[in-house]
């Protein structure tokens, strides 16, 4: 990675959307823990409901660690202040997709945009972004989701 | 991205994606300019799908925003300094 300071030593970005999908919060606990397990650092950034969807949910923050606001993340990012080797962006609607645009033209880690949803096709194929694309129809039932992340997640944290 | 929230602005387009906000400055705006991701527009970062257009109309800005829950806005926001700022960066 070239120009900004990344986290040490491999580290992730988990950038989540409106957390009115219930599988975001569940897969983006389940993607911290499998990070941290294969040694990558995860950071999560949401607005404040999606923050606190998942504080609430690991209240002694065995899984999580930082948790930090996305309008700041999105600003050290175009300061340059911060950087991340791969950055996860959930994506269900065309504002996942605009916040994905954003974080692929700041960041020079790997883009991987987890789409779900009821029309998770659809909202893959407006995409227009480079990134790794895991699209899967998942709205309540989390496991389609988790089970392509199991496949998916070796390949990523191995080419970091 | 408070901030402009917290300006008076006037809702354009609602629920709209970045290519109808591109295609609403390109039809009703003799005056635009394409901002890169990551330059400021009232001291707020632009987020969005690039080409992001900005629209100026005398002293007001035109500019797409987004919010996560709630999707992409085209919003009209009065600002003689802000509009002379863009323009200046313009040329």
């Amino acid at each position: 990675m070239k120009g900004a300071v990344q986290d040490e030593p491999r580290s992730a970005l988990l950038v989540l959307g409106c957390p009115q999908v219930p599988v975001q919060t569940g897969i983006a606990l389940y993607l911290v823990n499998a990070l941290k397990k294969k040694g990558v650092k995860p950071v999560i950034a949401g607005n404040q409901a999606a923050r606190v969807l998942v504080e609430v949910s690991d209240p002694d923050r065995h899984y999580i660690g930082e948790v930090i606001d996305l309008d700041r993340c999105i600003r050290e990012l175009a300061e340059k202040v911060r950087d991340f080797n791969l950055c996860f962006v959930f994506i269900h609607n065309d504002a996942g997709i605009s916040y994905g645009a954003t974080i692929q033209a700041l960041s020079s880690g790997a883009i991987i945009a987890v789409v779900y949803g009821e029309h998770s096709q659809e909202t893959a194929n407006e995409i227009g972004f480079p990134c790794e694309k895991i699209a899967v129809k998942a709205v309540h039932n989390p496991m389609p989701l988790k089970k392509k992340i199991d496949e998916v997640l070796p390949w990523v944290v191995s080419n970091l | 991205m408070g901030c402009i929230e917290s300006l008076k602005y006037e809702i354009i387009l609602k629920n709209a994606s970045f290519k109808e906000c591109r295609d609403y400055i390109r039809e009703h705006l003799k005056e635009y300019r394409e901002l890169p991701i990551g330059e400021k527009v009232f001291d707020s970062y632009i987020i969005g799908q690039p080409p992001v257009l900005i629209g100026l109309d005398g002293d007001d800005v035109i500019l797409p925003f987004t919010k996560p829950c709630h999707g992409t806005f085209l919003l009209r926001i009065p600002s003689a300094e802000e509009a002379a700022r863009l323009r200046k960066q313009k040329k």
